[in-house]
Order: C-alpha cells, then sequence, then structure tokens
C-alpha cells in the first residue's frame, strides 16, 4: 500500500481484555481522511474501549493503532502526547472541569498548549463557542448548564486546537430529541469544516446513518458487520437487521443466559 | 484451612502488598519529577496555599487556642504542686513547637484538606476529567497534582506555626490572665528555654515531613480511587486513616532522631 492510499487512521489485529475478561478480539478497522465513521454496537460490546484504545488511555493486549503513519505507543510519552494534541475527544458526560467557567473550559487547552494574546485567546475561545451555538454561555458553570448544553460545550473544548481527528464517545446518550438532531449535524458540519475525520461510537441508528460515511458493526468483541449505512440497511444479516430494527429477539437474545425458568422455580418439566 | 492453603494466602496477600507499595512509589517518583514544572507555574501553586491552606485556618486556629487552654490548666496544676507555676510558659511553648503543633496540625490538616483533596481528584477522575486532560496532551500529574501537593507542603507548616502560636496565646490567657501566673516569668522562661534551632527548626522540618506525607496520601487515594461513589468514599476514610497513622508513627521516629540527646 503506497503512503497515499495508507489509511489515516488504522487499527489492526487489536486484541483487548481486562484480566479474564476478553472484551476485543482481532480487531482490525480503517478510518479515512475527512470521512465520519461510526462504530455502533449494544451497550458493553467494547466500543468506548476502542476509542479509549485509539487515544492511548488504555495498552492494547495485541495489534497495533497507527495514525498518520505513526503507531500509537503508550509507554512514549512524549509522542502519544503530541499524536494527543492533533486529536479532539468528546466524552460520554463532556468531563467538563467543573471548578472552571464554559469560557475557561474551552480555553483550557488553548492556554496548555498555544501561548496566545488574550484578546486573541478570547475571540477564538468566543468564535468555538459560536460553532457550538453557546457564545451566550461563555460565563456559565457547568453546573448550570444541561447535559446537552454541556456536550456541546466539550465540542467547543475537543476542537479549540482544531484536532486533524475527533473521537466522539456515545454523543447522543441521554439526549432530548432536539438536542440530539443539533448534535448529529455539529458533528457533521465541524467534521467538513475543520477538514478532519471523525470517529462517533454509538448505539443511536436513525442519527447516526444520517451523518455517517461509514459504519462499523462490534458484536461480541469482534467486528459483525461494515459498510456503507445503505449498505447496511440493505443488509439481510439477521444481526445486523436486528440491530437496525431494534427488535428485542433475535440473534443478541433477550434473556442473559440462564437455567430454564421451571428449574428456577422449582416446576416439574 | 490446609497448610499449603494458608501459605498461599500470606505469599498472595504479601505479592498484592509489594505490588502496591511499588505502585505507591512509582506514584511518588512521577510526582517529584512534576514538580519543577509546577514551580514554573507558580499561580497555579499559590491559588492551592489558598484553598489548601486558608481554608483551614479557623480549624487550625480554633483547635490551637483550646489546645492551649487545656495546656495552661493542666501544666499549672501539675506544676503547681512543686511549687514551679512560672515555668508554664516553657512548658506550653516547648509541648507546641515541639509535639503539639507540628502533630494536632497534621492530624488536623488531614481531616480537613487531606479529604477535600482525595475526593477532589476522586471525583475528578470519576467524571473523566483527568482523562480528558490526558486526550488534551496535558499530564494530569503536573497539571493538577503537582501544584497540590506543592500547597500541601507549603500550607501544613504555616498551619502548624499558627497552630502554635495561637496554642501559645491560649496557655497566657488561662495560666496568666485567668490564673494569675507572674507575665514576666511566663515570657522569659519560655524565652530562655526555647531554643530556635532545636526546639522551633525541629518542629518546623517535622511538619514539613508530615506535610509531605499527608499531602502525598491523600492524592494518591484519590488517584487510584475507583471512579464510583464507593470509591470515592473509601478513599477519602484511608486518606484519615493512613496519613493519621502515618503521622504518629513518623513523630515517633522524629522525635527520637531529633530529642535522643538532652
Amino acid at each position: 500500500m503506497s503512503a497515499a492510499e495508507q489509511p489515516f487512521l488504522a487499527v489492526e489485529r487489536l486484541s483487548f481484555g481486562y484480566e479474564s475478561r476478553s472484551i476485543l478480539h482481532d480487531v482490525s478497522l480503517h478510518f479515512d481522511r475527512g470521512r465520519v465513521v461510526a462504530i455502533m454496537g449494544g451497550s458493553g460490546m467494547g466500543k468506548t474501549t476502542l476509542l479509549k484504545l485509539i487515544g492511548g488511555l488504555l495498552t492494547p493486549q495485541s495489534g497495533r493503532i497507527v495514525f498518520d503513519g505513526e503507531p500509537v505507543d503508550v509507554r512514549d510519552r512524549a509522542r502519544l502526547f503530541a499524536q494527543r494534541r492533533r486529536i479532539g475527544m468528546l466524552f460520554q458526560f463532556g468531563a467538563l472541569f467543573t471548578d472552571l467557567t464554559v469560557f475557561e473550559n474551552v480555553a483550557f487547552p488553548l492556554r496548555e498548549h498555544a501561548r496566545l494574546p488574550e484578546p486573541m485567546l478570547r475571540d477564538l475561545v468566543l468564535l468555538k463557542l459560536n460553532a457550538v451555538g453557546l457564545r451566550g454561555a461563555a460565563g456559565l458553570k457547568p453546573a448550570e448548564i444541561s447535559g446537552g448544553m454541556a456536550r456541546r460545550v466539550a465540542l467547543a473544548r475537543a476542537i479549540a486546537l482544531d484536532p486533524e481527528l475527533i473521537l466522539y464517545d456515545e454523543p447522543f446518550a441521554g439526549l432530548d430529541p432536539i438536542s440530539l438532531g443539533v448534535t448529529a449535524n455539529l458533528i457533521r458540519r465541524l467534521n467538513d469544516a475543520l477538514h478532519a475525520t471523525s470517529i462517533v461510537v454509538t448505539h443511536d441508528v436513525v442519527e447516526t446513518f444520517l451523518i455517517a460515511d461509514y459504519v462499523y458493526v462490534i458484536s461480541s468483541g469482534r467486528v459483525a458487520a461494515k459498510g456503507t449505512p445503505a449498505e447496511l440497511r440493505a443488509s439481510t444479516d439477521p444481526f445486523v437487521r436486528q440491530f437496525i430494527d431494534g427488535a428485542a429477539d433475535g440473534p443478541v437474545a433477550f434473556h442473559y443466559p440462564a437455567r430454564p425458568l421451571a428449574q428456577d422455580l422449582g416446576l416439574r418439566a | 484451612m490446609s497448610f499449603v492453603d494458608r501459605l498461599r494466602w500470606l505469599g498472595a496477600r504479601s505479592l498484592e502488598w509489594l505490588r502496591a507499595l511499588g505502585h505507591a512509589g512509582i506514584f511518588c517518583l512521577s510526582l517529584l519529577r512534576a514538580l519543577p514544572s509546577a514551580l514554573r507555574r507558580p499561580w497555579l501553586v499559590i491559588a492551592q496555599v489558598h484553598f489548601i491552606g486558608n481554608y483551614s485556618t479557623v480549624i487550625i486556629v480554633v483547635s490551637g487556642l483550646f489546645v492551649g487552654f487545656v495546656l495552661g490548666l493542666q501544666g499549672y496544676y501539675t506544676l503547681s504542686r512543686y511549687g514551679s507555676e512560672e515555668a508554664l510558659g516553657v512548658l506550653v511553648a516547648l509541648s507546641l513547637v515541639r509535639e503539639l503543633g507540628p502533630v494536632v496540625a497534621a492530624l488536623l490538616f488531614a481531616g480537613r484538606a487531606g479529604t477535600s483533596l482525595t475526593a477532589e481528584i476522586g471525583l475528578m477522575k470519576a467524571g473523566e476529567q483527568l482523562a480528558a486532560m490526558d486526550m488534551m496532551g496535558v499530564d494530569p500529574v503536573r497539571r493538577v497534582l503537582a501544584p497540590r501537593f506543592l500547597g500541601g507542603v507549603i500550607s501544613l507548616p504555616l498551619l502548624a506555626a499558627m497552630f502554635s502560636a495561637v496554642g501559645i496565646l491560649g496557655g497566657y490567657v488561662v495560666g496568666v490572665l485567668m490564673i494569675g501566673v507572674d507575665a514576666g516569668s511566663f515570657w522569659s522562661q519560655m524565652q530562655s528555654g526555647v531554643d530556635v534551632w532545636k526546639d522551633v527548626g525541629n518542629g518546623v522540618i517535622k511538619s514539613i515531613v508530615f506535610a509531605v506525607a499527608v499531602t502525598a496520601v491523600a492524592l494518591y487515594q484519590g488517584w487510584e480511587a475507583r471512579p464510583t461513589p464507593e470509591g470515592v468514599a473509601h478513599g477519602t476514610t484511608r486518606t484519615v486513616v493512613i496519613s493519621s497513622l502515618l503521622v504518629l508513627g513518623l513523630d515517633f521516629v522524629l522525635t527520637a532522631l531529633m530529642f535522643s540527646t538532652p
């Protein structure tokens, strides 16, 4: 594969687990520059873990992650931090610094990494907040804004340094329908405006299929399906169908493995 | 339980303990490595001195005053039996600057500031704030822990000094103003009986050692706390228990080293 064809980010044969519990087995994913790629799957399927592995917050048991031609290596802190400056991450509940105002939260990465004169920093922060529609909330504390707003502030903070890669951990979880639509549109719009690459970890089928260019579906720690939203919608694979249609039972059983009910209730079979 | 099982249990516990000790050692080293960068940003340290130190002054001053009252009373009762009430000043002062000032201030500090440090760091961890900082390419050990560590190490010796000073005033109020010990002998005996280097200096060294121990324990417990409400609660409890025991144990060792010769 020539350098031009290399994906911007590649996850190569990655496996990860906690002690005896295995979470991801031999997962390979490719993310091309400029695209919005969704990683979908049920809760507890290792989606967030995958995102943390990409960000270097966790160390894989085997396999590797290559970001723009360079491996992501947790042990090489200097290179990892240099890579992270090119990555923005939106955490599930925003992870805003609760002791700082909305303005200072967005200013934080700029103050840490860029020595900007105060007026320029102020303009930049206000522009970032304007991009997520929250310029007016600059003076508020995180405790004074709603969950959806907090997520948007965190998004403004994640894009403060104009990242090339933006990671979204469950950006739609717990949002009302209006905030949900707003957030989905923002993800697409920001990705295109910043010429970035976005990875969205989610289980929200409707909103994701509207904005994603490509989708990976993870189940039981493996890639169960992949393709464009149109391809997945047309899929006849029972698992993909169950996931997209939200059916209660199917290849993913409704019941957690258990003994027969009659046996548990002490009834004769 | 068979003998082999017991041996296995003992081995597993010892290994676990050693691992935890090694982990704490690595944590302390990374904290030490991060100190120079915190010194380059003094405003972060000053903010912590304000937060950790300033907000602990009320409890320190009030406790110091009452400890001084009690020392004045008890000291007077004992000394008066031997007709040496005028030595009350030196008794109160030595008790405070050598022992009670550093030790009680450190115990109060562990309860007031140590727990709040543990809870703050633990909750930052639970809210993924530390991970978010890490993902921004900002090392949380340098940005969050190191300034708090320095803030604690600067604050506690100052608080211990305040404790001793207020305690001496408390002893004066009870001994001189209320009971009627001669003020001149109260102060002059203190002046001649307290050595700046041996007594006050060693007291200051003690409080610096306690400050390092309490602050490091508090930060470590927050850093290692499970990111759940129970985890943070557990961490704050451990901060108080471990740092209190550590202060008392270290106090014995330091006293033996410093005052072994009369």
